[in-house]
């Protein structure tokens, strides 16, 4: 078992999604146990992963036994591993807490809503996994079409934001492709490590500057970074409610994950300004998905133009690419995605208590104290007040830009979080303020809604105050002898 | 001298069991009052312990994990930080007992999270005095800025929820300030640590860089510590129920502000670099501007708790005028003017909730004879405002005095002139409202607060004079005060 752990990531999701049609024949209630179990073996699977690698190293792969660089390779180091878990675990949670909303949007359809999520899970796992580019181009293929169908699955405008979703999503692939395609031109290979041994003396070649601007666009894109973002606003914000909760807080991780790798352990552009480019478009993103956000009516939107800003602040880390700034960026991917995941559960709840998604119909307050209290923490988190993990991922990327001789770009890290104090202000203002508790109906949100929310806000904490350990033993590891 | 002890962190864990406990038991409030007690007093008992050790000049010291890679959080009992502890837990225990009488009375709702947001405050509050360096400093910052939210807008009108915005919108404001200097500050020197004497002198930084990082640092205090014109929300955040208003607008919250200044000026900076960059000169006149400012805005106030608000922007900033000259005496005044500020302060906010639950009066228009019917109220009230105007024998006096002579050592002229200038203006905001109360009114049958308010206001009105004539009474305020500003010009 040892020696596939892996590809089980991939592999344990991908066989649930095949698995949910057929139970769904047999039982249509043992979709949601069955996701949240495959989901939940997909977690193990991932942390034993991280476990290994921290105990013995990198784990090199080969699928079906077919050595690189004609099989597929997947390779196990402290990064990849690390991104597994934080979108295994927060997927696993997301689709215990959604269960309740997804039950009431998707009455007798579960099975395709599951087995669709499992999909989008396999998909992003194997992005993360893989050893060679085209590999993370096919799987992030998979994750695209299943998030696609599932944002359609709103119906009405929905369907709009998913055509667009899949026009601006699809251009931003094809440039991932067109950039893996140049790379492949000079070197002959697509294996990551090959390349990276390769390229270097191919660095003259106009078309390894085309190849390195095609594939960070095209990936650019798909994290929703600012100007790019285009898809990402009506995507969040017409999804149904346990999609946007399962979506939003890992879909655009991926690709952020294999910007850092491309850039920071593939192809390395000495001598082109990728990095300060990143940086400052990071730093662009940060302060006008924050000024959007804080102008917003309706709270999805809210959420999804705060998602812009804080993958910006990924952006600005991996731009920077010294050790402290890229620790701020990987941690942060953990800190985003379990805070953004409490806010979108805790609205999914709202949803299901029939308020909603307009600020002024949120007003969760006495109603629903534990939802109520566990959004503050993620919105505290998200202002980046200690001891919440936010604090601690914009404690780092402030050191890194002041080693790195960028007090500007430390500017914009501050005004993102003044930014965030009012988007979540409103928020969270909604939530506080809320009218006496109404006779009739549940007090409070369903139970496995609550305890998935209660885990996403409590890990918000507990990785706040335990990140000094995931730092020297894990982000710091892998961040070392890729910094500058 | 630094001695490894749990005792800091044990002092963290009163108030932290209350805030779960208190929970738990919402639906005993007498249970619930008595978890608020208990901690309040545990609380006190543990930081008292320490004042020994911090006299003698060791600092105990508990460092239980790392915040960041190479920032531990650590707790460390210096002579500054017990002094600062011990006058927010000793006030604490009596504003418990004091909001137990005023929460029945007015039967407020949501009592539950009044007293949890209010543990969580104390927590933040002791945590942030005993804070060995900055970071962790800046953490119980901003968790005291967020617990007490909840009781700025404990009311949930609309004019609650204004000044809930405000004072939410001022105070992470300065903490996004603070924040930049604080990891700046980390950037250049590698610690954050509070050192007697400052971290940053030679390392190297061009007066240009040490100015920036002042000029944060003073954003990020000087909204707490209500300096004008960063003052506006102090008077707004009125509109909490008046133990707040007691304890945290006048004793945690704002001296969190003065003592962050405290900090970075002694700590941090140290005085002499901050002589050198001339940014003393700079923080002096700040000083000076808002002790006259706030002090001219209180005469026109009709609200007795926005006067009490205004009175206090001015007197945080004899604290700050202390830190700013810099000399032994006028620091160990201002230092000493926490408790003074505090213990007085308090005493008025206690005696204007009295007021307002016995006979529901705000305002001074009001008042007209009504210390015939609560004549141990306003006692208690006259003679603290005469104290914290700084007649003898009071508290107040004995900082006072203390600045004073510090100002003339330092031949600061300006800021003598505006000392005396300020007594004169204290006198005529308070002295028209003792006036009123005892004139006429006559046979009006005598009707005080309930005891859980009244004991309270006594004690402290008795407490303020006993410490104005042996300041040294009791916690023994005025050796630690010394203790600290001699350790901060020790290092010079």
């Amino acid at each position: 078992m040892r020696a596939h752990l892996p590809i089980l990531p991939v592999l344990l999701p991908l066989v649930g999604a095949l698995l949910q049609p057929l139970v769904g024949l047999a039982s249509r209630h043992a979709a949601w146990p069955l996701a949240v179990a495959t989901a939940a073996a997909t977690a193990a699977a991932g942390i034993a992963g991280l476990l290994d690698v921290l105990a013995r190293g990198t784990r090199r792969y080969s699928v079906g036994g077919w050595a690189p660089p004609w099989g597929i390779e997947v390779v196990l180091d402290p990064l990849s591993a690390f991104t597994v878990c934080v979108i295994a675990v927060v997927a696993t949670l997301t689709l215990l807490a959604g269960g309740p909303s997804a039950r009431a949007t998707y009455e007798g359809e579960e099975p395709t809503y599951y087995s669709l999520t499992l999909l989008l899970v396999a998909g992003l796992l194997g992005m993360v996994v893989s050893g060679d580019l085209f590999n993370v181009f096919v799987f992030l293929e998979v994750a695209s079409i299943s998030s696609y169908a599932l944002v359609a699955s709103g119906g009405g405008p929905a369907l709009a934001a998913a055509f667009r979703y899949v026009v601006l999503g699809t251009i931003g692939a094809s440039f991932y492709l067109l950039g893996v395609g140049c790379l492949y031109a000079l070197t002959g290979t697509l294996n990551m490590a090959d390349l990276a041994a390769r390229l270097p003396a191919a660095t003259g070649s106009p078309l390894f500057g085309g190849g390195i601007v095609f594939m960070v666009v095209g990936l650019a894109v798909k994290m929703g970074l600012f100007p790019l973002h285009g898809w990402l606003p009506d995507a969040y914000t017409r999804a149904p409610a346990p999609v946007a909760a399962v979506m939003a807080p890992v879909a655009t991780k991926a690709a952020a994950y294999v910007l850092a790798r491309v850039l920071l352990y593939v192809i390395r552009p000495e001598g082109l300004p990728v990095g300060t480019t990143l940086a400052w478009v990071g730093a662009a993103a940060i302060v006008a998905g924050g000024a959007l956000a804080a102008t917003q009516v309706d709270a999805r939107r809210l959420l999804a133009y705060s998602s812009v800003s804080q993958m910006g602040y990924i952006a600005l880390g991996l731009g920077l690419g010294v050790q402290d700034a890229l620790v701020g960026a990987y941690l942060h991917i953990l800190a985003h995605a379990l805070m953004k995941a409490a806010l979108f559960v805790a609205l999914a709840a709202a949803v299901l208590d029939g308020r909603g998604p307009t600020l002024r119909a949120l007003r969760l307050g006495s109603r629903m104290p534990i939802t109520g209290a566990c959004a503050v923490v993620a919105a505290l988190s998200m202002i980046g007040v200690p001891p919440a993990a936010g604090f601690f991922s914009k404690w780092y990327l402030l050191q890194g830009a002041l080693a790195a001789g960028q007090p500007i770009l430390a500017g914009a890290i501050l005004g993102g979080s003044l930014l965030a104090v009012v988007y979540m202000y409103r928020f969270t203002e909604a939530v506080w303020f809320g009218e006496p508790r109404a006779a009739g109906g549940p007090p409070e949100a369903p139970m496995p809604l609550l305890v998935g929310l209660v885990a996403l806000a409590v890990a918000s904490v507990a990785v706040g105050l335990g990140n000094a350990a995931l730092v020297s033993n894990v982000l710091g590891p892998a961040a070392a002898g890729v910094g500058r | 001298m630094t001695q490894a002890s749990g005792l800091p962190g044990l002092a963290l864990l009163p108030s932290a069991l209350a805030v779960v406990l208190i929970v738990l038991s919402r639906r005993r409030p007498a249970v619930r009052e008595t978890w608020s007690i208990l901690a309040a007093i545990a609380q006190t008992a543990t930081v008292a312990a320490m004042i020994p050790s911090a006299l003698s000049g060791t600092a105990l010291v508990w460092s239980p994990l790392t915040l960041a890679e190479g920032v531990p959080l650590v707790l460390r009992a210096d002579a500054l930080g017990v002094f600062f502890a011990t006058v927010a837990s000793a006030l604490w225990v009596l504003t418990t007992v004091y909001s137990i009488g005023y929460t029945r009375a007015l039967r407020e709702h949501a009592q539950t999270r009044y007293f949890a947001a209010f543990a969580l405050s104390l927590f933040a509050t002791v945590g942030l005095a005993l804070a060995g360096n900055f970071v962790t400093f800046f953490g119980f910052f901003e968790i005291l800025t967020v617990a007490t939210y909840p009781l700025v807008i404990h009311k949930e009108t609309e004019e609650a929820a204004r000044a809930g915005r405000v004072y939410l919108a001022y105070t992470l404001t300065a903490g996004a300030a603070l924040l930049g200097a604080v990891a700046w500050i980390h950037a250049l020197a590698g610690r954050t640590d509070f050192e007697p004497g400052g971290i940053l002198a030679g390392q190297g930084a061009t007066p240009a860089v040490l100015w920036g990082l002042f000029i944060l640092c003073l954003l990020g205090c000087g909204v707490k510590a209500a300096i004008v014109p960063l003052h506006t929300w102090l008077p707004m955040a009125m509109i909490a129920p008046t133990p707040v208003s007691a304890l945290l607008h006048a004793v945690a919250v704002v001296k969190a502000g003065v003592f962050g200044l405290v900090r970075v000026a002694g700590f941090i900076f140290g005085p002499q670099l901050l002589r050198e960059i001339g940014a003393a000169e700079a923080l002096a006149a700040l000083a000076l501007a808002t002790i006259l400012l706030g002090s001219l805005a209180a005469l026109v106030q009709d609200n007795l708790k926005r006067l009490l608000a205004f009175s206090t922007v001015s007197q945080l900033s004899y604290i700050v005028l202390g830190v700013a000259l810099g000399g032994p005496d006028a620091f160990a005044g201002g230092v000493l003017h926490i408790a003074s500020h505090g213990l007085l302060k308090i005493t008025l906010f206690f005696c204007a909730g009295a007021l307002y639950v016995a006979t529901g009066v705000e305002r001074i228009s009001q008042m007209d004879g009504i210390g015939r019917r609560m004549p141990l109220t306003m006692a208690a009230f006259a003679t603290a405002a005469f104290l914290l105007a700084g007649l003898p024998p009071g508290l107040a006096f004995a900082s006072k005095w203390r600045l004073l002579r510090g100002a003339v050592e330092a031949h600061a002229w300006l800021a003598v002139a505006t000392l005396a200038a300020s007594t004169v203006l204290n006198i005529a905001y308070f002295a028209p409202i003792v006036a009123r109360a005892f004139r006429g009114g006559g046979g009006a049958p005598m009707r005080e607060a309930p005891l859980p308010m009244l004991a309270p206001l006594l004690i402290t009105a008795a407490a303020g004079l006993v410490l104005g004539v042996d300041p040294d009474a009791g916690a023994r305020l005025w050796s630690l005060a010394r203790a600290v500003a001699a350790s901060v010009g020790g290092a010079r």
